[in-house]
């Protein structure tokens, strides 16, 4: 445990951790100090009180899938913007997508990212790394390099494209297994989504817009746990959308192939009826499936087939979506209201309870990610000793969503003008707040140094 | 909808602009309508010194029926005309000057008796003349499609009020009106029966509609 | 109705009114002097970001037909294809002063986009996006099918006999069969068409190949086949439209729809003998151009039924209503999307000016 000694000690008073009963958690030196029964732990004069009886604590957020754009794409979002507004939606780790420019495939850019996500304070940065060189899909990317550099990556994806030649996915599977590694797969049959744009079914075949066909997904996901089950390997599914993908996830894990799948918060709640508006904010890849698909991944989020829900945040220049539909680039943002439509669809729904979202949402990406131990543990119980990576939230909240108002430095959220319920009050890393009364608190303003 | 336009139970706002305007009053019947059409038709055969080479092209919708109406009775004066033969209508809609100031006219139909107009004498026919730009217009429409030898206006109300230099040569009945009233021609084949109502304007004030 | 991007947004009487409208139009067309006052002094725009070289000459045709000025604008090309073009050649339309853009775009969904930005105020008038929408081809095809097909004609069995002046005015297409046939997956007019014929209230029927049929279709207001001589031969339909398909979609590059050309015509051809097993009053469309020889033969488009280039005049007739009725009225009161031809002349004047 690398945590430095904090200056500043919060009580938070009459907080329920996970949505359960009711105590006083004091977060000192980093870590959770002490448990009480509500209303016995009282302030010393040294200790920042929080007032938390309509607040529920949650594992600080991870992020198993963030596009954070810098290296290259400084001008949509850069680490620090983008960490930023991770940790206002509650995020005390992301893992920054590989498909930068340069791309993630060397140790130099890794480090890189890791370096720069450390400086910015914000939330941890685990650099995915890329599994071909250059996201071509030919050559394999120095993946051993970047498990042994100082970012110590494990997730390799080449998301935005689909690890599509077989042999290649086989090597990539196969290599990973000397460092425990796992390869995060963009599941897209690149031949049968050429020039697609949405998805394929009834809505596409009337606007007129190229489709996306459930099976491109499918069809990958089907091969890839059964070269996983081949090569003795951990496979994982980005972003999964249909509900076939559904299917093929439960039967691949009810065979015992090593698998796990997320699924991103505006699966689970927009359709592709959406697109009938041609509005550019709602186009994103995979595209935004049908109502039964949506009914199919909260099916398998409540019921455990899915194992995550991760944001994909797509952070994009204005200019890339105040265009024409086609014209326009795939991916939305996500970070500052992930929280809020897992709180909407699964647990205010009566699906799942608040143990669940600190699963889906924190031990489970951090434990596929490989980082709930090492130096920076991520993802660990809301237990005495652990790290102090806590969000508090007020369920009760209803907030109605501005996008030119979030920390993202990029303005294509698909909830603009949407009330969602739920609303990050407090974000701590490693016991220094990150976000107090929800508003992010400014690393220079910060009690003490949260590295 | 199973009650009259104007109930009690309309609400006060209702019954207050209902009480202050005055109810339509018709100024023409049907006999006197007919009686006007008569002497518009001899007025058109002793000016024109007969029947021959006359086109009585009525302007949609109402100055249709009156054309018709007029060339039966034409028929009657002089046995040898062929009254179905004498009429035509002309559309004026897509020469109007007003077309921005309102919503979309739906187009009526232009058809010329067999024969054209050229070289013949047109008598336009419409219900009201008013400001005079629907003649106007018709008198460009005219010009598009053939040249007559001369045009003549026949109105069955002239109410006033011209903007153009325009006057009719048959009339068949001078109304003076204010500029807010509305002037309303009814029409058997259209409306149902004959008669010509003034009435006052909504609380709305569409005057000059 | 401010706009036209779509036949699903006309209702039966939307449509009616605008093919009556055409059908006045086209009656201006017949004389000595065709140019109409009616929109002296407006300015519509031909905005075309792909090459169509007839839908451009028809709508120009049709604006200074009715005295608008008329100014063409050609984006074609790599460097205004892409990204915020649309939007700052859409602005630089707005400072032009334009009444009404005219826009033909590759991407489905543009003509929407331009509408509903709130970059321009104009009038926007789809002319075909996509794989979208065509929606005055479907007009023009529609008010050629009712010319034909719908009221009285002077000879029923005859499809070559003129029709009657103004036939079919007011009505629609009520228990009519048409048949449209071929590349149905990436054809605008094919979803314009089936639209607006099944509000008009036509029966259609789709014969394509099952690779040329887009997933989705059981939700279109349609029959689909993939056989077209049983079509013929047990539809009877009153209407055959023909669409073209260009060659290119066989190869691998192009997705390999079909094995050949000759097993395309084979099955999907209007050849000699198909059109002689058509019933004596049927009609031959196509919005061309043309694939003499593959999707039709030269005996079909050159037939006496073949209507394929009265199509092309009636086109122009069309254009003009709509040009009309987006531009000749004030819109401003107006509900977003209200029916223009709700907004009959009230029976009622003070008079008319």
């Amino acid at each position: 445990m690398s945590a430095a000694p904090s200056q500043v000690r919060y009580l938070l008073r009459n907080v329920a951790p996970l949505g359960a009963d009711r105590v006083d958690m004091l977060l000192a030196g980093g870590v959770i100090e002490a448990f009480a029964p509500a209303g016995t732990l009282w302030s010393d004069g040294d200790v920042v009180v929080i007032e938390a009886a309509a607040l529920i604590a949650l594992p600080g957020l991870v992020d198993l899938h963030t596009h954070l754009r810098e290296p290259g794409r400084e001008d949509a979002e850069t680490i620090y913007s983008g960490t930023r507004a991770a940790a206002v939606g509650g995020f005390t780790a992301v893992h920054a997508m590989a498909n930068t420019t340069p791309v993630q495939d060397t140790a130099g850019v890794v480090e890189q990212v890791w370096r720069i996500g450390t400086e910015a304070g914000w939330a941890d940065v685990h650099p995915v790394g890329a599994v071909s060189v250059g996201l071509e899909g030919t050559h394999l990317a120095e993946l051993g390099a970047m498990a042994d550099s100082a970012a110590q990556v494990r997730v390799f994806s080449d998301d935005g494209k689909c690890v599509w030649d077989p042999i290649l996915m086989r090597r990539a599977l196969e290599y990973v297994k000397a460092f425990d590694g796992v390869i995060a797969q963009h599941a897209q049959e690149p031949r049968l989504t050429e020039g697609a744009q949405m998805n394929e079914g009834v809505v596409s075949a009337e606007i007129g817009l190229a489709g996306w066909p459930a099976v491109a997904e499918e069809a990958i996901i089907a091969r890839d746990v059964l070269l996983a089950e081949h090569v003795g390997s951990r496979l994982h599914v980005c972003h999964l959308s249909t509900a076939g993908s559904v299917d093929l996830i439960r039967w691949a894990k009810a065979r015992g192939i090593s698998v796990t799948a997320e699924v991103t918060p505006h699966h689970l709640i927009l359709t592709d009826e959406l697109a009938r508006g041609y509005d550019p904010l709602f186009k994103v890849n995979p595209p935004l499936r049908t109502a039964a698909d949506v009914e199919a991944v909260r099916e398998g989020l409540a019921d455990g087939t899915i194992d995550i829900v991760a944001t994909d945040h797509a952070p994009h220049t204005r200019e890339d979506k105040d265009c024409e539909w086609s014209a326009a680039a795939f991916g939305m943002t996500g970070l500052e209201t992930a929280l809020s439509v897992v709180q909407q669809t699964m647990v205010d729904s009566g699906r799942m309870t608040w143990a669940d979202v600190a699963r889906v949402l924190s031990t489970a990406p951090a434990q596929i990610g490989r980082i709930t131990d090492g130096p920076r543990p991520q993802g660990r119980p809301l237990e005495v000793g652990e790290p102090a990576n806590i969000v508090l939230v007020d369920p009760a909240a209803v907030r109605v969503v501005v996008p030119a108002e979030q920390a993202t430095a990029s303005g294509n959220s698909p909830f603009g003008g949407r009330e969602l319920p739920g609303q990050v009050v407090a974000t701590f890393l490693r016991g220094r707040a990150t976000v107090l009364d929800g508003v992010p608190v400014d690393p220079a303003a910060r009690h003490g140094d949260a590295r | 909808m199973t009650s009259g336009p104007v109930t009690p139970s309309s609400g006060p706002t209702f019954s207050d602009a209902n009480a202050s305007v005055p109810d339509p009053v018709e100024v023409l019947g049907a006999t006197e309508i007919s009686r006007a059409l008569t002497r518009i038709a001899h007025e058109i055969l002793e000016r024109n010194k007969g029947g021959a080479d006359l086109v009585l092209l009525g302007i949609p919708t109402r100055g249709v029926p009156l054309a018709r109406r007029l060339a039966e009775r034409l028929a009657e004066v002089e046995p040898g005309l062929d009254a179905a033969a004498l009429v035509g209508t002309l559309d004026v809609t897509m020469h109007r000057d007003d077309l921005h100031r309102q919503p979309p006219r739906v187009i009526g139909s232009t058809n010329l008796p067999d024969g054209g107009i050229d070289g013949r004498v047109v008598v336009l026919v419409d219900d009201v003349l008013f400001s005079g730009r629907t003649i106007r217009a018709a008198l460009d429409a005219i010009s598009d499609i053939g040249r007559p030898r001369a045009v003549q206006l026949a109105a069955l109300v002239d109410r006033g009020h011209r903007e153009l230099p325009i006057r009719p040569d048959y009339v068949g009945k001078n109304l003076p009106t204010s500029l807010s009233e509305r002037v309303q021609v009814r029409l058997a084949e259209i409306d149902g029966d004959d008669a010509v109502v003034i009435s006052q304007p909504g609380p709305t004030g569409e005057a000059r509609a | 109705m401010k706009h036209l991007l779509t036949t699903a947004d006309l209702t039966r009487a939307d449509a009616i009114s605008i093919l009556d409208t055409a059908a006045q139009m086209a009656a201006t067309q017949s004389r000595e002097i065709k140019k109409l006052p009616t929109l002296r002094g407006r300015t519509v725009v031909n905005l075309f970001f792909e090459d169509s070289t007839r839908t451009r000459i028809s709508f120009e045709t049709a604006a200074k037909r009715l005295s608008a000025d008329v100014i063409n604008f050609s984006a074609k090309g790599s460097s205004v294809s892409k990204g915020e073009s649309l939007k700052d050649t859409a602005l630089t339309l707005q400072a032009m002063g334009a009444d009404a853009v005219v826009i033909r775009h590759q991407s489905s969904g543009a003509p929407h986009t331009l509408a509903t930005s709130g970059w321009v105020d104009s009038a926007v008038i789809n002319a075909g996006d996509g794989m979208h929408q065509h929606p005055t081809q479907a007009l023009l095809d529609a008010y050629t099918i009712r010319r034909h097909l719908s009221g009285e004609r002077r000879d029923a069995r005859d499809p070559a006999a003129a029709p009657l002046a103004g036939a079919g005015l007011g009505g629609d297409l009520t228990g009519l069969k048409v048949a449209i046939v071929g590349d149905v997956l990436h054809s605008r007019v094919a979803r314009s068409n089936v639209q607006l014929l099944h509000t008009l209230g036509a029966d259609v029927t789709l014969v394509a190949p099952p690779t040329l049929v887009p997933v989705g279709v059981e939700a279109w207001p349609c029959a689909v086949s993939y056989h077209l001589d049983e079509v013929l031969t047990d539809v009877q339909p009153d209407a055959v439209m023909m669409l073209r398909v260009q060659r290119e979609r066989m190869s691998s590059a192009g997705g390999g729809f079909f094995p050949s050309p000759l097993e395309y015509t084979r099955n999907y051809g209007l050849d000699r003998r198909r059109l002689a097993h058509l019933p004596d009053h049927t009609i031959v469309m196509h919005p061309g151009p043309m694939n003499r020889g593959l999707e039709i033969s030269a005996e079909a488009a050159d037939s006496p039924r073949a209507v394929i280039v009265e199509q092309v005049a009636n086109g122009v007739a069309v254009r003009m209503a709509v040009l009309y009725l987006l531009l000749a009225g004030d819109m401003s009161n107006q509900v977003p999307a209200q029916n223009v031809s709700s907004q009959k002349v009230s029976s009622q004047k003070a008079g008319h000016q």
